[in-house]
């Protein structure tokens, strides 16, 4: 793979995660992950609208002036979102009702719109559409992440109302812990997903510190050899 | 104690955390005695189980940070908080959740903010309402006020219950528990009775709960020698009761059918224990004279709202955690005129 879709990539998974790094789209993050099958629903929500907006503004962004830009993006997010919501309605109803409000508020996730402007709008096609994914995916990962710990320590189940999403076939994918688990029920609730939140981004920092620890080992090393030669 | 023998200047020892903190916990005991006393071995367990745990803890949580471990577990502000939640509690909660609360105190709520002296909030309080959002049923178990009286939970059923979650062979939890008074007036008030009806019930003694009011009066007695030997400024404590008063003495006037008296909102739930206790933590409550008489009468004054108006039955924990909230502020706007400077100097 080429190097700078490789950054692409790993920025979107990791570096730039958008719920852990830059914190953007909060809102739906913490509102919807209260169950695995919540966050993986509108985590794809989120992806598919970015993927198509990335695409969008990167096709027209020779033609947009300045001025006008940021509006333009909207409209064109806005449609998007429409088509998801429409599309979700038709076709995954009962999760359509569980994510409600959410959908729509895709709008506002000021993820989509950062990476239009940030991003897209200065890239051509193809990278737009491999940062439309990357962003989209690891956002997707922090939500997945988020609800299924958040569903597991709160009620004790995963995969709870997988049905929604997969059909009657995943109804029996429910898993739970244990029947007599009382369940943590504060991580159901708002102040759950903001504890849940803060621990994952320690727990990014604390992967990061080590990594970059194990790195400037060998670094010093090769400097120390360097220097003798 | 020590008394200055020397001639003057006498200057007064340095007030040390250690020493505030042994104050806090021989203020307390009255109170807890009395709690011993009309709800039987449970709350001695739950303070035996909180303060292990937060003494654990704290030492856990320091070891990681790199800190030493000694000077800081020696000044017993662990043990204080740890002994606010644990008599906050209901004597027969499981012992897990005694644990988690108390670990989540000290934890989340204390070190993770930077430990004594850093946290926002309230410790002790926010552990007891992580507990009490998270398990409503276990968490509105009370007992009735008489347990050690009448001999019904010996220590060793109480020590059954406690660390197997079940109650005693041959009963049921309705047998051996009951509502607090807070939550019976609740219960009865939205039911369309009047207080002259509701009183009526053998649960009640002259203004709050039977028992409830006396471990209320006791626990005054704790909070008045901490005012006396300075532990606690008079403040947050005289404010806090006075706004209570004041506005359930207001609902009282106009409607006495349907709001209790004053009296009845003191002496029950956590509002002493809360005046004296939990809302004159040095840390996370206000710091200026004038905004500590704010603090506590806004504390006064949510808890009249919550308790009246809201989804729990007592108040105290979330009135103080939200009060927490705003104590910087409260600050900012209150900080007291520096000598020899005009008022409106500064800007």
């Amino acid at each position: 793979m080429d190097d700078g879709y490789r950054k692409i990539v790993l920025d979107g998974l990791w570096h730039n995660n958008q719920a852990l790094v830059a914190l953007l789209g909060l809102c739906p993050l913490l509102a919807v992950s209260n169950t695995l099958i919540n966050g993986l629903g509108l985590g794809l929500a989120t992806t598919l609208v970015l993927t198509l907006s990335n695409v969008s503004v990167s096709v027209i962004r020779n033609w947009v002036r300045p001025e006008i830009r940021l509006a333009v993006f909207v409209l064109i997010i806005a449609s998007f979102v429409t088509t998801v919501e429409l599309v979700m309605n038709a076709y995954f109803h009962g999760l359509y009702k569980v994510l409600g409000i959410f959908i729509p508020l895709i709008v506002t996730n000021c993820a989509i719109i950062g990476r239009a402007e940030a991003f897209a709008s200065r890239n051509p096609v193809p990278r737009a559409l491999a940062d439309g994914l990357a962003i989209g995916i690891g956002f997707t990962l922090a939500l997945v992440v988020l609800g299924g710990s958040r569903e597991l320590i709160g009620q004790g189940t995963l995969f709870e109302g997988a049905h929604l999403m997969f059909g009657e076939v995943a109804r029996d994918w429910r898993w739970v812990v244990s029947e007599d688990y009382p369940g943590i029920l504060i991580m159901i609730l708002p102040p759950g997903a903001f504890m849940g939140l803060g621990m994952m981004i320690a727990l990014k920092n604390i992967i990061d510190r080590q990594l970059s620890r194990r790195k400037a080992i060998p670094a010093a090393h090769g400097e120390t050899s360097a220097a003798r030669v | 104690m020590q008394f200055a023998t020397t001639s003057s200047p006498h200057l007064s020892g340095p007030q040390s955390v250690t020493r505030v903190m042994g104050m806090v916990l021989l203020a307390l005991l009255p109170g807890t005695l009395a709690m011993f006393w009309y709800f039987g071995w449970g709350v001695l367990i739950n303070i035996t189980i909180a303060v292990a745990t937060a003494v654990t803890a704290e030492a856990a949580v320091l070891r990681l940070r790199g800190r030493a471990v000694g000077p800081v577990l020696i000044d017993l502000s662990a043990v204080v908080t740890a002994w606010l939640m644990a008599i906050a509690l209901p004597p027969l909660l499981p012992w897990w959740q005694t644990v988690l609360g108390c670990a989540f105190a000290i934890v989340i709520a204390k070190q993770l903010f930077g430990g004594i002296g850093f946290n926002p909030f309230n410790p002790a309080m926010a552990g007891y309402v992580l507990l009490l959002v998270s398990f409503p049923v276990t968490m509105t178990r009370w007992l009735p006020p008489d347990v050690l009286s009448s001999g019904a939970l010996s220590l060793v059923d109480s020590l059954h219950i406690t660390f197997s979650g079940t109650p005693p062979l041959g009963q049921t939890w309705d047998a051996i528990t009951s509502a607090t008074p807070l939550d019976e007036m609740r219960t009865q008030l939205s039911q369309n009775l009047m207080i002259s009806e509701i009183r009526e019930s053998p649960l009640w003694g002259d203004f709050g709960g039977r028992g409830w009011e006396w471990i209320g009066n006791w626990f005054l007695i704790g909070g008045l020698f901490m005012i006396w030997r300075r532990v606690i400024s008079w403040r947050i404590p005289a404010s806090m009761l006075g706004a209570l008063i004041l506005v359930s003495g207001l609902f009282w006037a106009i409607d006495a059918n349907t709001h209790p008296f004053p009296a009845f909102h003191v002496f029950s739930g956590g509002a002493i224990l809360g005046a004296f206790f939990i809302a004159t933590d040095p840390v996370s409550a206000s710091t200026t004279p004038r905004g500590q008489l704010i603090f506590g009468a806004m504390i006064g004054l949510l808890v009249f709202i919550i308790r009246t108006w809201g989804g729990y039955p007592d108040a105290v924990a979330f009135a103080v955690l939200l009060l927490n909230m705003a104590a910087p502020t409260i600050d900012y706007y209150t900080q007291p005129r520096i000598l020899g400077q005009r008022e409106h100097e500064d800007a």
